[in-house]
């Protein structure tokens, strides 16, 4: 367990003294979603309609633009050979790396989403639930997402390819994290969602790790 | 106690070698020398379980790699630098011990760093240090990390001739006190003993 908390550590550390690279995919997050309102002028009614979509959408792709980088630099200074080599599971660091990877690109999406949601007329208890559907759904990007840089590793063009790779299981995510704040809008129930979500985030918790690890030791190979 | 028998690996079409076979025992240290592309880093990458072999196999005490008891027992530092560019030597050191599963404190690694004579640059990013000095950053965590067998794949590149001197100081003492080593390198090394492969 504690080379799974150094892990988060030194991710976040080594953030820290690179700050420009988070801050990418946030302000990538930011801007696209701020973007929409001022293209689309004052409509309340259809800023409110496509508000979920474009807030989850935008989130998808901000956790993208970091994903590249979970093991790009890790592999390319050799770090990743001595963890792979080392007495601790490998498993449990990539677990560590893909918590440090959220905590980075996801958690952030998550506090600014209810700001950001204002822009789009969203009211308190709509901008509750899609906080919540966020802090739900992010993390499970992270994961499927990890597996994804694993695959394409060291793949040349890679960041294109994990793209293709990674975006359309990121599909299930985007219907019913979006659905959960539509349904809420339009007056129905959003438990359904929201459990769906959580239980999909469970079954990614438990085998992403291991699938990225098996993917990590291939392109280690 | 390194039990290695008809190792083959291939590239492709192109077999690199076949049927590498020796044993280390305690104290023993193995040079492994060959031309340039003879396979030299692909077989220690294959001793360390990095990547699979076509035939053969490793044992570690009796058993078979990679197992939890091999990579306790194991250091392996590569042609990569395996530091991190924006943490300072100490740091570096510190986490990737604490990666490893082992408490280091402070001034041991402090001091680890000052035998590899980088005193003074313990709090400097790794990233303004020379290629040499980098090296023995890496080459701190011989010190830290307590293992029987180290596996060093070119570890005398890039170090001046103090550094040569020194890193032959820390095998033949790693020896002394029942290691083991398997090398690779072009030069001759200043370590009593040893046998020779050719590949």
């Amino acid at each position: 367990m504690s080379a799974f908390l150094a892990t988060v550590r030194r991710d976040l550390l080594l953030a820290l003294r690179r700050k420009s690279e988070v801050l990418t995919a946030v302000f990538f997050f930011v801007i696209v979603t701020s973007l929409f309102p001022l293209g689309i002028g004052p409509e309340p009614v259809l800023l409110k309609k496509i508000a979920p979509g474009i807030l989850w959408v935008a989130a998808l792709l901000a956790t993208l633009l970091g994903l590249p980088r979970l093991f790009a630099a890790d592999h390319g200074d050799g770090t990743l050979e001595q963890m792979a080599l080392s007495p601790s599971p490998l498993g449990l660091l990539v677990a560590g790396k893909i918590l440090a990877h959220w905590l980075l690109c996801g958690l952030p999406l998550v506090l600014l989403a209810p700001v950001l949601g204002l822009q789009f007329d969203l009211d308190a208890s709509a901008l509750g639930i899609l906080t919540l559907a966020l802090l739900l759904g992010t993390p499970l990007l992270s994961l499927i997402g990890a597996i994804g840089a694993a695959l394409t590793l060291g793949v040349r063009g890679g960041g294109v390819l994990l793209a293709l790779l990674v975006l359309p299981l990121y599909i299930p995510a985007l219907i019913f994290g979006a659905g959960a704040v539509e349904a809420h809008i339009a007056g129905l129930e959003v438990g359904g969602h929201l459990s769906l979500l959580a239980a999909m985030l469970v079954l990614a918790a438990f085998f992403a790790p291991w699938a990225t690890t098996a993917a990590l030791r291939i392109a280690l190979e | 106690m390194l039990i290695v028998s008809g190792l083959a690996c291939s590239r492709g079409e192109r077999r690199l070698f076949a049927d590498v076979g020796f044993s280390l025992d305690a104290g023993e240290w193995l040079h492994v020398q060959g031309e340039n592309g003879a396979g030299k880093t692909s077989l220690m990458r294959l001793l360390v379980g990095l990547s699979p072999a076509d035939a053969g196999e490793v044992r570690w005490r009796g058993e078979p790699t990679p197992c939890l008891e091999f990579r306790r027992d194991l250091v392996y530092l590569g042609h990569h630098a395996a530091v991190k560019e924006d943490l300072t030597p100490l740091e570096n050191l510190r986490l990737s011990a604490a990666l490893d599963g082992i408490a280091l404190d402070e001034r041991d690694a402090l001091a680890a760093l000052i035998r590899l004579g980088l005193r003074g640059r313990e709090d400097l990013p790794v990233r303004v240090l020379s290629a040499g000095q980098k090296r023995r950053v890496l080459l701190a965590r011989l010190l830290t990390r307590p293992a029987v067998l180290w596996v060093l794949d070119e570890a005398f590149n890039a170090l001046d001739v103090a550094a040569v001197k020194l890193l032959g100081e820390l095998i033949a003492e790693h020896l002394a006190h029942g290691g083991m080593a398997v090398l690779t390198s072009h030069q001759p090394l200043p370590v009593p003993g040893g046998r020779t492969l050719v590949l």
